[in-house]
Order: C-alpha cells, then sequence, then structure tokens
C-alpha cells in the first residue's frame, strides 16, 4: 500500500511540474475536421499567422466525438497549455464543468457564453455580416429568389439567415429567400453531399444565389452551385478562391483573428468576461478579392459599404435572431 | 527386383506376390494415447482385406497414417514393395490409394460428374475434363454395377449412390488400393448387399480393398482375410474361412463374448403406453407418421424395425416431446398432451418417460459438456440437483456422476471430462446410465448399439433387459434387425409412416420382417 | 486437443499475439514517419504511467467491460449479439431519465434506480431483435446491427426536440443534478488516504461493472439458468430434447445481455459526462465484440481484455495528442491489428507453440 501511494504521489507530482514548466496556447479543433475550409480552418489558420510570427509553438488536438470534449479540454489543461482556446457552442456546458477544476488556466471560448472567471466568451455579430452578403445576394440575383442552406438546425445558424434575409430585403423587397437546414445534429457540419442536395433543389426553386452558412457541409453547397452554374456565397473563411468567379463572396467571421488575439494576448493580457466581434471591430465582414473583383459591380459595393458604415454608426438596425427566437422578415 | 529395393523390410522368403500393401512397426501416439503400437500388416493384391476392431482400436487412425493425415511416429510403409512416404493425402492419390470416409466429402450442390471430377481436373479449362470423365464413369458404371446418373445433383440422390459416387471419384484419380472406412454404417440392408457385390466386382479386377468395419457379418461375408486391432495393437490376422464370428468378437474384446442375449421371457402386466392414431407432420409439410396406433405394457419390450426414415424416429420424438403431433397418446391410463406448453421433453421427463434418443451426439448429449453436466441433463430441474433456489449442486451432480459412471463401466471414469472425450459406447452408457437411473415407467430407447462396439452392446443389452425385468415398459427402435429380433418380446414393422403388422419373434424370421420393412404388407 | 498447459494457453498465446500485433503496429509507426519505440512509451505512459493514465484506461475498461459481458453472455447461447451500442445508448437514456426525473438526495439512492433504469431500457432494446428471432427466425445479427441505427436515430430525435435544454444550441440534456453525481476514483480512494488524479472520469461504476463479472461467472456456470443457456447454445437441438425452450433461454439470454449493455450508461452518462450527449457510447458496444471474442467469453478473461483495450484507447488518444504525425485513424489501425492478432490470427501463433511444446514434452519424456 505505501508503495502505491508513494507511486501515485510520483506519478501526480511529475503531472504538476510538467504542467507548470510550458506554457503554450492550446486549441482544440471541433467536430468536422481541422480542414474543413471553414469555421474550423479560420481558427487553425489564425494559430498558423500567430506561429508565423512569433515564432512559438501551441498545442492542438482534434475532437472525435461528442462524449470526448470533456477529456480533450482536460487534457489540454492538464498537459500546461495556457490559455486554451475551444471552438463552437457544443462546448458550453463541458467547460463550464470543466473551467472551475483549472482556475489558473484561461480559456477562450467561440461562439457562446459561459460565465466563468477564467473564461473569455467570444461572440460575433453574423447577423450584421450577413446582412451585408445578403445586399450582394440579393442585387446580384437575375431571379428575384436566393437560397441559405445551414448546417446544423440551432438559433445561431438561423441569426445567419435572419441576417442574410434582411440583406437581401433591403435591397429588393419583393425577393424570395429560400432557407433550409442541413440536419439537427452535429454530423450536419460535415455533410457535403447532403449540401450539394439541398443546394440542387433550391436551385429548381428558382434560387440562383446560395448562401452556405454549414461548416464543412458548405464545402458541397459551393460545388454544387459551381456546377449548376449559379453564384454561392461562403462562409466563415474567405472561400472565394474554391471556384474563382462563381463565388460571389463570403461572409467572413474572423474567428482566425480571435484565435489569433486570444494567443497574442497569452495569459497575462487575458481579459475575460464577453468579446464582441462584430463589423466595427472588424470581427465580421464580407471578401473582396480577385477571384471575385468582376462579380462585384462598384455600385454594389458602394450600397454594402454604405450599409456597414449605418450598421455601425447604428443607424441601421439589423435584428439578432438570438434576441427574441423570431425574425421580422419571411423566409421559406 | 523387389529384394534390392527393399532394404530394412524383414525379407520373407518365397512369396508368389508382392504384398499391396505393407506397414511394418506403425506406431502413433496422441499426447499420452497410443493410438497404434508397433503394428505391422501385409495385405494382397486382388483381395479383401478386413480389419475389425472396438472403437478407438485405432482403425481409422492406422488408416489415416496410410492416407498422410497423420504423420507415424515410427514404423515404414510400402506400397507395391516401394518404400513410399506419405506426408499428405495428394501423395497417397499418387501412390493409387483411394479413400471412401465414413462422412462422404461430396459438394451438395454440385452434380455426380462436377464431385468426381473436382480436385483433379487436367488443366484450366473444364470442360475437356468433365467429358473425359463422362466417358469414363460409364464404362466404370458398366464395368462395376456402380450405376449413377452423372448429371444428377448430390443433394438429389440417396446415400447409397452418393457412396458409389465416392467409390467413382477414387476410382477416376486411378487408385487400386481403395480403402473403405464403416461404409455400412448409413445403408439398408439391401443398399449394403449391392455395396458388397461392388467390391466383389472390383476385386475380380484385380483391385485390392481394404474394409474397416466392427460389423463381424460383414467381415465373414466378403472378406478374404481379417486383421484385428485391440486397444493399438494388431492382435492377429487370419484367413477369414478359418475363423469365426465367435472368436474374432473374443479376439477383439480380449475375453468371451456373448453374441445372443440372454433372457427370460416376458412377463408383460398392465399397458402403460397406449398410442391410437398418431399422426406427425414435419416442419417441411411431410406427413411423417401416419395414424399408428401400438401399445407397450408393462415388463415387456417392444422393439420396431424398419429401414431407417420409415417414421421410428419421429415416434421417438413425439413420444420424447421433442415434436409435436395429433391423435391420442396415454400413459398409465391418463392421456398426455402432443401439442402446447406441456408436450415438451421436460413435460415427459415429470410423467416418468425416459428417452434414449437414436442421435446420441445431437440430441442425447452436449458434447463440449463434462460427463457430469451430461448426466443430469433434462433432468437438471430435479431438486436434489440444487443448493438453493438460484444455484446448483455441482459437488453433488459429480459424486453422482463418479457414481454413476461405476455402475455403468463408463471408462475412463472421470466425471470432468468432456463428454466428445468419451467413445461411442461410453457416450452411450452415460446417457443410459442417466436415463435408466431415472427409475422411468417408459423407456424410449433408439439405435441403442449403434456406433457401439461389441463390449459395450453386450452391456448395453443386458441393461435393457435388467429394466424390462422390473416391470418397466420399453420402446425400441433399431435398423438393426438382428438386435430387433434378439431384445425383442414383440415386433412391429414400420414402413412408411404406417405399421405394417405386428409379429413375435418366435414366430418370424429375418426374411419376412425383411419383406415387410420394404413395404410388401401383411396380404403379400 | 489439451497438448497445452493451461498458462501457455490463457497467457503466453494472448502475450504474445499482443507482441505480434505491437510489432506490426510499431512498422506501421515508422512508415509515417515516426519513431515506434517512442510511441510505444507514450502509448503506455500515457495509459498507466500515472494516475490520470490510470483513471481513463480504467473508465475506459469499464465500459468495455459492460458491453464485453454482454456480448459473451449472449454468446453461450449462440447469439451473436452486435447490438451492444444501441443496447448501450438506450441504456444511457434510461440512466438519464432516472437521474434527470427528480431531485435525488444522495448518489446512494439514486444509484439503484439508475441502476435498474439503464438495465431495463437496455434490456428493452434487446428484447425486440430476440423475439424477431426466437419466434419469426429473423437472424439476430441483422436485426441487431439495424436496431443500433434505430437507436442512435431516437437518442438524436429526443435530444434536439425532447430532451433538449431550452435555449440550449447543443443537443444534450440538462447536467444531472449533483445528487446523481457518482464518487469518482478520487473521492473513493480518498477515503481510504490514496491520492489519485482529481479529474480522471474513473468512479464506482467500475466497482459494479466487477460485481457484473462476478455474477456472469456465477450464472453461467454455477446456475441451472446458466446450465441451459450453455446447453441451449452448444447444441439446439440437445436442448429441445432435454426440454429446454430455446425461446425462452434466447428471450432471456438476450434481455440479460442487454441489460448488461445499457448498465454502461452508468459509468458513461451518470458517472463521467453527468449529462447525455448524442453517441455516449462511442463504439464500445463493438469493442466490446472484440473484448468478448479476446476474452473466450469468460468473466475473467473479458475484464483482462476490457483493460487492455482501456490501455490502447486511453493511450491512443495520448497518442494523438503527443505526436499529431500518428493520426485518429492509425490509433484503428493499431487496435484492428490487436484484434486481427488476438482474434482472426490466433491459431497462427497457436500451431507452432503447440508443436514447440510437444517437442519439449516429448525430450523431457
Amino acid at each position: 500500500m505505501t508503495l502505491m501511494t508513494k507511486f501515485f504521489g510520483a506519478a501526480a507530482a511529475i503531472a504538476l511540474s510538467a504542467g507548470a514548466a510550458l506554457a503554450e496556447p492550446g486549441l482544440i479543433i471541433d467536430l468536422g475536421g481541422k480542414f474543413d475550409k471553414s469555421f474550423n480552418e479560420a481558427a487553425y489558420n489564425g494559430a498558423k499567422r500567430w506561429i508565423d510570427e512569433t515564432g512559438g509553438k501551441y498545442k492542438e488536438t482534434e475532437l472525435q466525438s461528442e462524449a470526448q470534449r470533456e477529456q480533450s479540454m482536460r487534457r489540454m489543461a492538464e498537459s500546461g497549455a495556457n490559455p486554451v482556446v475551444v471552438l463552437g457552442f457544443a462546448n458550453a456546458s463541458t467547460l463550464e464543468k470543466v473551467a472551475p477544476d483549472y482556475p489558473d488556466t484561461k480559456f477562450a471560448i467561440v461562439d457562446m457564453v459561459v460565465n466563468q472567471p477564467n473564461v473569455e466568451s467570444i461572440v460575433f455579430t453574423e447577423q450584421e455580416g450577413s446582412y451585408l452578403v445578403g445586399m450582394l445576394a440579393g442585387m446580384a440575383s437575375k431571379t428575384g429568389t436566393v437560397s441559405f442552406v445551414g448546417g446544423m438546425d440551432i438559433p445561431l445558424i438561423r441569426r445567419f439567415a435572419c441576417g442574410f434575409a434582411q440583406g437581401v430585403k433591403a435591397v429588393n423587397p419583393s425577393a424570395k429567400v429560400i432557407e433550409n437546414m442541413t440536419g439537427t445534429t452535429p454530423a450536419a457540419w460535415n455533410d457535403p453531399v447532403k449540401g450539394g442536395e439541398i443546394t440542387r433543389t433550391q436551385i429548381s426553386q428558382g434560387s440562383d444565389v446560395v448562401y452556405a452558412a454549414a461548416g464543412g457541409t458548405g464545402v458541397g453547397v459551393l460545388q454544387t452551385a459551381a456546377d449548376e452554374g449559379i453564384l454561392s456565397i461562403g462562409v466563415d473563411s474567405n472561400q472565394n478562391y474554391l471556384h474563382p468567379g462563381k463565388v460571389l463572396t463570403s461572409m467572413m467571421k474572423r474567428v482566425d483573428n480571435a484565435v489569433y488575439n486570444v494567443f497574442s494576448n497569452g495569459v497575462d493580457g487575458f481579459e475575460g468576461g464577453i468579446k464582441v466581434m462584430d463589423l466595427e471591430a472588424n470581427g465580421v465582414g464580407y471578401a473582396l478579392d480577385e477571384n471575385n473583383e468582376k462579380l462585384i459591380t462598384p455600385e454594389m459595393k458602394a450600397a454594402v459599404e454604405a450599409a456597414k458604415a449605418g450598421i455601425i454608426a447604428g443607424e441601421i438596425k439589423v435584428h439578432d435572431y438570438m434576441s427574441d427566437d423570431s425574425c421580422p422578415v419571411e423566409t421559406m | 527386383m523387389a529384394t534390392q529395393k527393399t532394404e530394412g523390410r524383414p525379407h520373407t522368403a518365397a512369396l508368389s506376390a508382392e504384398p499391396a500393401i505393407e506397414l511394418v512397426g506403425i506406431s502413433k501416439a496422441f499426447g499420452p494415447v497410443q493410438a497404434n503400437k508397433d503394428i505391422s500388416i501385409r495385405v494382397m493384391p486382388g483381395t479383401i482385406h478386413g480389419i475389425i476392431g472396438e472403437n478407438g482400436a485405432g482403425k481409422s487412425t492406422l488408416m489415416s497414417i496410410l492416407y498422410g493425415f497423420y504423420k507415424a511416429d515410427a514404423g515404414e510403409v510400402f506400397i507395391r514393395g516401394q518404400k513410399t512416404e506419405i506426408p499428405d493425402s495428394q501423395a497417397a492419390i499418387a501412390a493409387g490409394i483411394g479413400m471412401v470416409f465414413q462422412h462422404f466429402k461430396l459438394v451438395e450442390n454440385f452434380s455426380v460428374l462436377e464431385n468426381v471430377v473436382l480436385g483433379a481436373e487436367s488443366g484450366a479449362r473444364l470442360m475437356p475434363s468433365l467429358s473425359k470423365a463422362r466417358k469414363l464413369l460409364i464404362e466404370l458404371a458398366r464395368e462395376y454395377e456402380l450405376n449413377v446418373d452423372p448429371d444428377a445433383l448430390i443433394e438429389d440422390i440417396g446415400v447409397g449412390m452418393q457412396q458409389r459416387v465416392e467409390i467413382l471419384k477414387a476410382l477416376y484419380r486411378q487408385a487400386d488400393i481403395l480403402i473403405l472406412d464403416e461404409p455400412t454404417g448409413v445403408l439398408t440392408p439391401a443398399e449394403a448387399d449391392h455395396l458388397f457385390r461392388i467390391l466383389e466386382g472390383l476385386k475380380a479386377q484385380g483391385k485390392t480393398i481394404i474394409l474397416i468395419t466392427h460389423k463381424l457379418r460383414e467381415i465373414m461375408e466378403v472378406t478374404d482375410t481379417v486383421s484385428v486391432m485391440r486397444r493399438g495393437e494388431m492382435t492377429a490376422t487370419v484367413k477369414t474361412a478359418e475363423t469365426s464370428p465367435e472368436q474374432l468378437a473374443e479376439l477383439m474384446v480380449g475375453r468371451k463374448v456373448l453374441l445372443r442375449v440372454d433372457k427370460k421371457p416376458a412377463q408383460p402386466a398392465a399397458t402403460v403406453l397406449d398410442v391410437q392414431n398418431l399422426s406427425v407432420t414435419d416442419e417441411d409439410g411431410v406427413q411423417r407418421l401416419k395414424d399408428i396406433s401400438l401399445n407397450v405394457r408393462a415388463g415387456e419390450i417392444l422393439g420396431i424395425a424398419g429401414v431407417a426414415g420409415n417414421g421410428q424416429s419421429e415416434l421417438l420424438n413425439v413420444l420424447g416431446g421433442i415434436m409435436p403431433g395429433t391423435g391420442r397418446v396415454e400413459l398409465n391410463g391418463e392421456s398426455i398432451d402432443l401439442t402446447g406448453k406441456f408436450s415438451d421433453g421436460q413435460s415427459r421427463r415429470e410423467r416418468g418417460i425416459a428417452h434414449v434418443p437414436e442421435d446420441r451426439q445431437r440430441l442425447g448429449l452436449i458434447m463440449d459438456f463434462a460427463a457430469w453436466e451430461n448426466t443430469i441433463f433434462g433432468y437438471h430441474h430435479d431438486p436434489a440437483y440444487q443448493r438453493s433456489s438460484l444455484f446448483m449442486n455441482n459437488d453433488a451432480i459429480r459424486a453422482e456422476t463418479a457414481l454413476k459412471m461405476q455402475r455403468f463401466d463408463v471408462r475412463p471414469p472421470d466425471p470432468q471430462l468432456k463428454a466428445k472425450s468419451f467413445s461411442g459406447g461410453n457416450q452411450q452408457k452415460i446417457v443410459l446410465a442417466r436415463e435408466i437411473e431415472r427409475n422411468p415407467d417408459l423407456l424410449l430407447v433408439g439405435q441403442p448399439t449403434r456406433g457401439v462396439d461389441i463390449g459395450a452392446i453386450e452391456f448395453i443389452h443386458q441393461q435393457i433387459v435388467a429394466l424390462r425385468d422390473q416391470g418397466k415398459a420399453i420402446l425400441l427402435v433399431s435398423v438393426e434387425l438382428d438386435e430387433i429380433m434378439s431384445l425383442s418380446d414383440r415386433i412391429a414393422v414400420m414402413f412408411d409412416g404406417h405399421i405394417m403388422g405386428e409379429r413375435l419373434p418366435s414366430e418370424t424370421d429375418e426374411k419376412e420382417l425383411g419383406m415387410m420393412m420394404a413395404g410388401m404388407g401383411e396380404g403379400a | 486437443m489439451d497438448t497445452l498447459p493451461r498458462w501457455a494457453d490463457v497467457i503466453l498465446i494472448p502475450v504474445i499475439n499482443l507482441v505480434l500485433a505491437l510489432l506490426v503496429s510499431g512498422l506501421v509507426v515508422l512508415y509515417i514517419g515516426e519513431n515506434p519505440i517512442e510511441a510505444i512509451k507514450i502509448l503506455l505512459n500515457g495509459a498507466i504511467g500515472s494516475t490520470r493514465g490510470w483513471g481513463y484506461t480504467l473508465y475506459f475498461a469499464t465500459n468495455f467491460i459492460f458491453t464485453g459481458l454482454a456480448v459473451s453472455i449472449a454468446f453461450h447461447a449462440r447469439l451473436f449479439n452486435i447490438g451492444g451500442e444501441g443496447q448501450a445508448a438506450i441504456g444511457g437514456l434510461g440512466v438519464a431519465l432516472v437521474s434527470l426525473s427528480i431531485n435525488w438526495p444522495h448518489w446512494a439512492v439514486a444509484l439503484p434506480f439508475a441502476i435498474i433504469g439503464g438495465a431495463v431500457f437496455g434490456a428493452a432494446w434487446a428484447a425486440i431483435p430476440a423475439y424477431l428471432q426466437a419466434r419469426r427466425g429473423s437472424h439476430i445479427v441483422i436485426t441487431t446491427i439495424m436496431f443500433n441505427f434505430i437507436a442512435s436515430a431516437l437518442l438524436v430525435y429526443l435530444l434536439v426536440n425532447v430532451m433538449k435544454v431550452p435555449g440550449s444550441m447543443a443537443p444534450e440534456t440538462a447536467a444531472f443534478p449533483k445528487g446523481t453525481n457518482l464518487p469518482n476514483a478520487y473521492q473513493v480512494l480518498g477515503w481510504f488516504g490514496i491520492p489519485f488524479n482529481k479529474f480522471a472520469p474513473l468512479n464506482i461504476a467500475f466497482l459494479l461493472a466487477l460485481v457484473c463479472c462476478v455474477g456472469v461467472w456465477a450464472l453461467i456456470w454455477r446456475t441451472r439458468l446458466g446450465y441451459q443457456l450453455r446447453a441451449y447454445g452448444h447444441s439446439e437441438s440437445a436442448a429441445v430434447y432435454a426440454g429446454i425452450s430455446p425461446f425462452r433461454i434466447t428471450m432471456i439470454a438476450m434481455l440479460i445481455s442487454g441489460g448488461l449493455a445499457g448498465l454502461m450508461g452508468i459509468n458513461a452518462v451518470m458517472g463521467e459526462a453527468e449529462r447525455l450527449v448524442i453517441d455516449s457510447v462511442q463504439g464500445a458496444g463493438f469493442v466490446g465484440i472484440a473484448v468478448a471474442l479476446m476474452g473466450r467469453s469468460h468473466p475473467l478473461g473479458v475484464f483482462l481484455a476490457a483493460v487492455l483495450f482501456g490501455i490502447l484507447t486511453q493511450g491512443g488518444i495520448e497518442l494523438e495528442f503527443e505526436i499529431p504525425a500518428v493520426s485518429r485513424e492509425m490509433i484503428l489501425v493499431i487496435q484492428a491489428l490487436v484484434i486481427l492478432f488476438t482474434g482472426a490470427l490466433e491459431n497462427m501463433v497457436r500451431a507452432p507453440v503447440e508443436r514447440l511444446f510437444q517437442r519439449r514434452k516429448k525430450r523431457s519424456s
């Protein structure tokens, strides 16, 4: 028994000392994979940028299933990573449970609010970015019908959809907005085949601009849109390059900036509380590069820039679906 | 030339011909069991050589060595005077040896022709082999009375036919030494006779035949020479003409054996089993029993004679609670359920019906269970075997098993040994011990001595007669007419699901029963 | 054939198989350009090198014990229950419903009810395939596989539409009340003054698993029911001869099997997650098949195999964490190699070892 006690004691001591020695930041990539060309990849790009600029190192692990969240978070915290960034609303309840156990570790969670002293909650005003790309969609559409493909059917994604619809109606009040969700479980983030099928259905209903807010599923949406000759709008990362000349724009959700900032601030610069990444903070926006410059006319650009300024100034109010679980604009 | 090439072999002068097969000093052990001990044997060409012995005497091991399945620990094999190594069955086939196994190795959904060619195709293309085989098959059939339709599927032909296909397979591979392992085990008397005619024909063509059997009658009927094996040793090789069944039995068992059952006349009392208009239709919708009526009285043995497959199995199964039936069955004047919840084996046992099934390996025993687990099989609900409402009293069961094994002379008397480790005779003794020791009112017995060696047959018959003499009713089903004749107090003959008639053993003979078994009834 | 001493059969051959599997896995690791010795070190160190490692290893092992026993007991009745995954998932649902039903005052009060909930739900999920097999002859392998899919779809429906916390976006139930939180190893060992990692998920469900091991052993080899179950498993025709009802045995065997699989929810749902999430089983139902095969359907063997697979699972997660080049799929390859060598290729090793022993015996005698 004493031998056992010693053994366990020693092991525990080693684990603790290992934790204190290192202070690399950590990133837990969420379900759907690191290279989903969207949400996760944006986070990864932020971490990469930090490495490139600082020459530092960071720890990374990739989730494989829902039930693994707790172990991954604890593992990351125990390995000495600090601060630790977790991606996605699905981590909220787990982080709520884990964070108090590691008071010295700073956590940041993207897309959800967790009220713990050592957690920074980073939320984006997706409705604002979606509003802008909605305006572009409304102006680019020839049929007057545009569509939205969501990933998992959750309030967060409805916030995207609602912002998008408001933007479309702002430029074309008679436009029709079709809205579909891929599924009701996290699997909906990574189902490009189903994304493609939904897109095809929407095209048959007249849509000629489709906005995908569906993580890895969006790859299938964009692919189908390009194949069928209609325009698409990417999400999270700049996805214009995927099908040059066929992607109208991308609703940039600067998860990369969020990760980069958390990594750069480190433990010492950690603030905690809720951090809102809005238009003003360059947290969201629309992508304009050489791949889509021909698609965005100067008039379109001017209109969107005006709206952007209006939103920042508070002259234009974009309704947030999550504020009251409803959308003032009708979609179908 | 012979003397030069066979160095190391005992020189036996003045033999007119070289033996087709000569085994010298063959030994083979499986762990602690010496299956073959220094066995030497010579088989002359153009003869039928019988090898007889009890189960487990080492016959099959010896033949497996000859066919390349096992490697002998010591000893040499000479084929036609040549010292030959037989590492596998390919080598055996190349040396001209063909083997017909007890359990046929045929592909059920292939035709006869395809089975014959299988594994001996010449070249990658099948058609030339097939047409060549077809010609050869027709020739062989004419020559040896081996009539088989080359295009019939194996699954559609009877066992007798299937056996002929096995023989054809061997002949097609140009075997001139043919080993048959217990070939008549699955055959009707008529089919067996046909087989013997074929063997005679083969012999006349100069083929050498080794016949492995435990049936004395076959040895006497068809062989020229006979070797007797006992406990891994070759006890004697004699000319068949110069010996007798009694002498062979004694050589096999090592002591004098009673070939006839010694029993007093029956003293039948009240009717125990009364069967009226019993009918059974099996799962495939075939009617197996057609309106059967019979009765068995206390203190008598009713023997059911018949060729296998004429409804005897179903009769036992219905009475034993394994399959449902219609009609009326009374035990000691009270009816028993033929369908429903109380028609299972459990209910039958509670009513005092014990059942020694025809197929002890498939029904009567769990081969992977230890002997002690098997001796309570079917009676495992008996309170005597329980320690509490939940747990069984394994120690008590083992102790009781040891006693039963002693009383029924089961060898080895080890309750921990698995059923599959016992010889056929000892397995049967375990089943009998279990069923008889329950002191049932009615004992159903199917094929009590199938695959059982002579020494054990005698013992089993004595046990059955002893139970009768205690005033119990016994229903005996056997395809061995000898057994029916010698054990039964009354004989009923079954054919095609009907009872063809009843006879007293003293007033009938094998010929009359044989006619009835073939369906030629009362009036014929 | 009893050519091998028992110790060689039970220990030597599995160890040789394991070593072979690790050697081939080493080649795989080498192929992707990493140091296999280093990988093994990380794997073992991560799994059993610290109390944290043990805490996770034995936690995973607990899951595998439940599912392994479930497969084993059905296998003794020659029923191939592939449905452990679904039965465990539904068992987890039962545990969750009990845990959420009232505000439990203390875990010791909640636990017996949760055990009943998990076992009954798991058993009920196994009952339908069992009935279809026993009465209709629908093959249990097919039906149990299909019921895995149905279970997964049912849970998705319930978690998304019925049991989700209003306003939450995650498809999971609310956290269970504190009165259902099972003491973990840190707490339990703390009662005896033994230090242990505070956050490892190993909890008292492990003890329940051990009790189940003993219970299954007693059931199979000491009770009348176990006797009938084994008899039926060895020979259905003989069982009918003995008056053992195939319907009854099929139903009972599958109910017990499903119940054991359902108990996994005590460990994974009540003990670890403390709420019900989608895919709480994480493939443990399938690992249970490998565990049962490797453990020869004997509770002791199942226990040992479950610990081995616990080591592989936890060590694999560590490996993935420490060497990013070793991906999740690589870990699966290594686990599959272990299954391959210990299950499918068992005879490959057995024959030479038997020969070796025979030769040695002959020489000595």
